[in-house]
């Protein structure tokens, strides 16, 4: 074979049809980071619905008191692959995809830093996440909960290969975050449009940028407490067994000194999704750019000083208590700081009310919420009492589906017809908005009075104690409209994708440089970059007369 | 430009993953346990003398980037030649210090000194081999493929890399070796 052929031709189009052999191979081959971004996103919609179908089976369930539709065991492994589904095979692809397609059209480049690395990334995680699901054909999911605390995750207490396969495919995931997080720094360091400086960036990709770093610090612990934890199963090592010489708590601290950074990983790059929606429907540049963006870095640094206060039940004595409590209420601040920016943007400004920004709305209501529990948690007399119930498992629903995955459906809705080239329906849009915000606040809400009453999680039934039988109902109802809404959602890609595209390059009138490309765009996405010389390039130049940059100050300073 | 910064970020997360390992072994109170195996079953003398090998390979890989960049390309392959052979003298001794723990039936599994010392040594071990697999894989490059297709970032950020194997090896050769002959 000579230099000249290649085995797949190169694509003309950045959507090669999936119906040809050739488009399909130019999928599987790709190292564009557009369609890497896409098939970071399909991988995590996919997921998304399986993580979804394990969650209604466990509240079908819950539904009434000594159910018998699910057994203990099979609830365990629903329980622990939910939680782990959802957070490294949901989440996780879901803000690197956004972040990959986005990060690079933002700053006016063409392509990643490193497209092979990016390829690389993707493809170990696509694997991480099928070996993860590979463990119910080997003899039975991991059955410990998603953060596997030790010794339950050792041989002699979960006999099947689950723990293992954990161990490994969470190995995989992470090495692919941490590939797409370098990616990230190096581009966003390299690769910036001329006349973009760092207070230029688009706060989007400040958080993917900040987000980066995050990882970097947080994912290498889990991988070494990864090994040590496989290590322990499959050669009979010590680390994690008190019995003969190791320490449960050491697996505790370091899965929380990456656990708790991972909240941010998955949030941040949602609060830039936020930070790019709320302006652009509320024709209003961003109230207090450097506040968000340095309120970021706080955040980041803060959140590797918190890790323990995932831990105050375990008796680590009440100086370190203390402590971690006081410094978790800490973060509270940084994330205050980004409510009140995004709040003062939204004030006086003419508000569009599109999906996109109806999901910002509900991210700031449940969101908030969410904070508002993970204070009351760093108290630490108050975690004593509600540690292991459902008031946890209503927290985290709170920050996770209102907080990280909201944004991710806001971010969807706003650069869908940028992807595709076709705007989502707003009709469909609107209905799987109330349905599934409605059907999340049902679920959730209710649990924290389920936690209060002192139902304890991770167990797959309870007894008919006054009250817990209709909490629990209108729980389970709640899930139900949720996946009504996903299935709307569904529904609402296949009708737009079925439709010829509508949405012209710039179907919101933003401002930032993605937009000057066309929709879908071409595989090279900038042919020439327009002028950089503010932080709303596409405002200069549609409005000549008004330029951000004549004015001495940014925009939010002068006004 | 980008190369070194990629591999420059890369160390910051390796460091952690390091550190993570570190601090268990400082945190498992390794240095009470004593007995058949335990710390004394190390001896610093003789890991001592292959960790000059590591060390001085560290500054023949510098005089190699040196001889590159002065468009040297024979000083080129017989320093990254040498670098090869010290980090290989250091995984023999590594594998010798292995095979003798073996022989006295301290193993991964014997108990957590064993464990510990293992796990983080092998990691380390496993650096120094993919750092190897990589100058091997330079040197045959510079050897008999096209030398003007190798850039001076490739090779500078193998050192840099390699660097990063030295300077791992040194804490943990402190911490494992030498902090026991203090206490």
């Amino acid at each position: 074979m000579n230099r000249q052929t290649t085995i797949i031709p190169e694509s003309e189009s950045s959507l090669p049809s999936l119906k040809t052999v050739d488009g399909a191979l130019q999928w599987l081959g790709s190292v564009d980071h557009k369609q890497i971004g896409i098939m970071y996103l399909v991988l995590a919609l996919f997921f998304f619905l399986i993580g979804g179908i394990e969650a209604l089976l466990m509240r079908t369930q819950l539904a009434q008191s000594g159910l018998n539709i699910l057994s203990p065991e099979t609830y365990n492994q629903f329980f622990t692959m939910h939680g782990t589904t959802m957070v490294f095979l949901v989440l996780m692809p879901g803000i690197i995809g956004l972040g990959t397609y986005f990060l690079p059209m933002m700053i006016g480049a063409n392509e990643m830093a490193f497209p092979r690395l990016n390829a690389l990334s993707f493809w170990v995680t696509f694997f991480g996440g099928f070996l993860l699901y590979f463990s119910f054909a080997a003899g039975g999911a991991p059955a410990m909960g998603w953060f596997s605390y030790a010794p339950l995750s050792e041989a002699n207490y979960s006999s099947t290969p689950g723990a293992s396969y954990y161990a490994l495919a969470l190995l995989l995931t992470g090495i692919g975050s941490v590939g797409a997080a370098l990616n990230f720094v190096v581009t966003t360091l390299r690769y910036r449009a001329p006349g973009m400086g760092m207070r230029d960036l688009p706060l989007f990709v400040w958080m993917v940028f900040v987000n980066a770093f995050i990882i970097l610090g947080a994912l290498p612990p889990l991988n070494a407490a990864l090994s040590m934890l496989l290590i322990d199963r499959l050669m009979d090592a010590h680390f994690f067994m008190p019995a003969s010489g190791g320490s449960a708590m050491l697996w505790q601290h370091v899965f929380w000194t990456f656990g708790h950074p991972e909240v941010y990983i998955t949030i941040l790059p949602a609060f830039g999704i936020m930070s790019e929606v709320i302006p652009v429907f509320s024709r209003k540049p961003i109230f207090g750019y450097a506040f968000v963006a340095a309120s970021t870095v706080a955040i980041a640094l803060l959140s590797f000083g918190v890790w323990a206060h995932h831990m105050f039940a375990t008796g680590m004595g009440n100086t370190v208590n203390s402590f971690f409590g006081a410094a978790s209420m800490l973060i509270g601040i940084p994330t205050g700081i980004k409510v009140i920016n995004w709040v003062g943007t939204m004030w006086g400004g003419s508000i569009r009310l599109t999906t996109a920004m109806l999901f910002c709305i509900a991210f700031l209501v449940d969101f908030t919420i969410g904070g508002l529990t993970g204070i009351a948690f760093a108290i630490v007399p108050i975690d004593w009492m509600v540690t292991d119930s459902y008031f946890v498992v209503a927290h985290i629903h709170y920050v996770f589906l209102g907080g990280s995955i909201f944004g991710v459906f806001a971010g969807i809705y706003y650069w869908f017809p940028k992807m595709s080239g076709r705007l989502l329906s707003e009709k469909w849009g609107k209905l799987m908005f109330w349905l599934f915000v409605i059907g999340f606040n049902l679920t959730f809400f209710v649990q924290h009075f389920l936690g209060l009453m002192g139902m304890p999680r991770r167990v797959f039934t309870y007894p008919d104690l006054p009250g817990f039988g209709t909490l629990n109902l209108i729980s389970t109802a709640g899930a139900f409209m949720m996946a009504i809404a996903v299935l709307v959602f569904l529904w609402n890609l296949w009708i737009t994708l079925k439709k010829q595209p509508d949405a012209g390059e710039d179907p919101w009138d933003a401002w930032t440089l993605e937009w000057a490309t066309s929709s879908p765009p071409k595989p090279k996405s900038f042919t020439r970059i327009p002028p950089v010389r503010s932080r709303r390039p596409l405002w200069d130049l549609k409005h000549p007369e008004n330029p951000d940059y004549k004015d001495s100050q940014q925009p939010e300073e002068s006004s | 430009m980008k190369t070194k910064l990629l591999i420059q970020a890369f160390i910051i997360s390796e460091s952690l993953f390091f550190i993570t390992l570190i601090l268990a072994y400082v945190y498992y109170g390794i240095y009470e346990t004593t007995g058949p195996a335990s710390v004394q079953s190390l001896e610093p003398e003789t890991t001592g003398f292959f960790s000059l090998f590591l060390l001085a390979s560290s500054i023949t890989m510098m005089m190699g980037r040196r001889g590159f960049v002065n468009n040297r390309y024979t000083a080129l392959k017989a320093w990254l030649g040498g670098t090869i052979v010290l980090g290989g003298i250091f995984l023999y001794g590594q594998a010798s210090e292995y095979v003798k723990l073996y022989g006295e039936e301290v193993t991964i599994s014997r108990n957590i000194f064993g464990s510990n010392f293992f796990i983080l040594t092998g990691f380390h071990g496993l650096h120094v081999i993919l750092g190897l697999i990589v100058l091997c894989i330079i040197l045959s490059l510079v050897s008999f493929g096209d030398t003007r297709k190798i850039s001076v970032t490739a090779i500078e950020s193998a050192e840099i890399y390699w660097h990063f194997v030295d300077a791992v090896w040194i804490v943990v050769f402190t911490v494992v070796y030498l902090i026991p002959l203090l206490i």
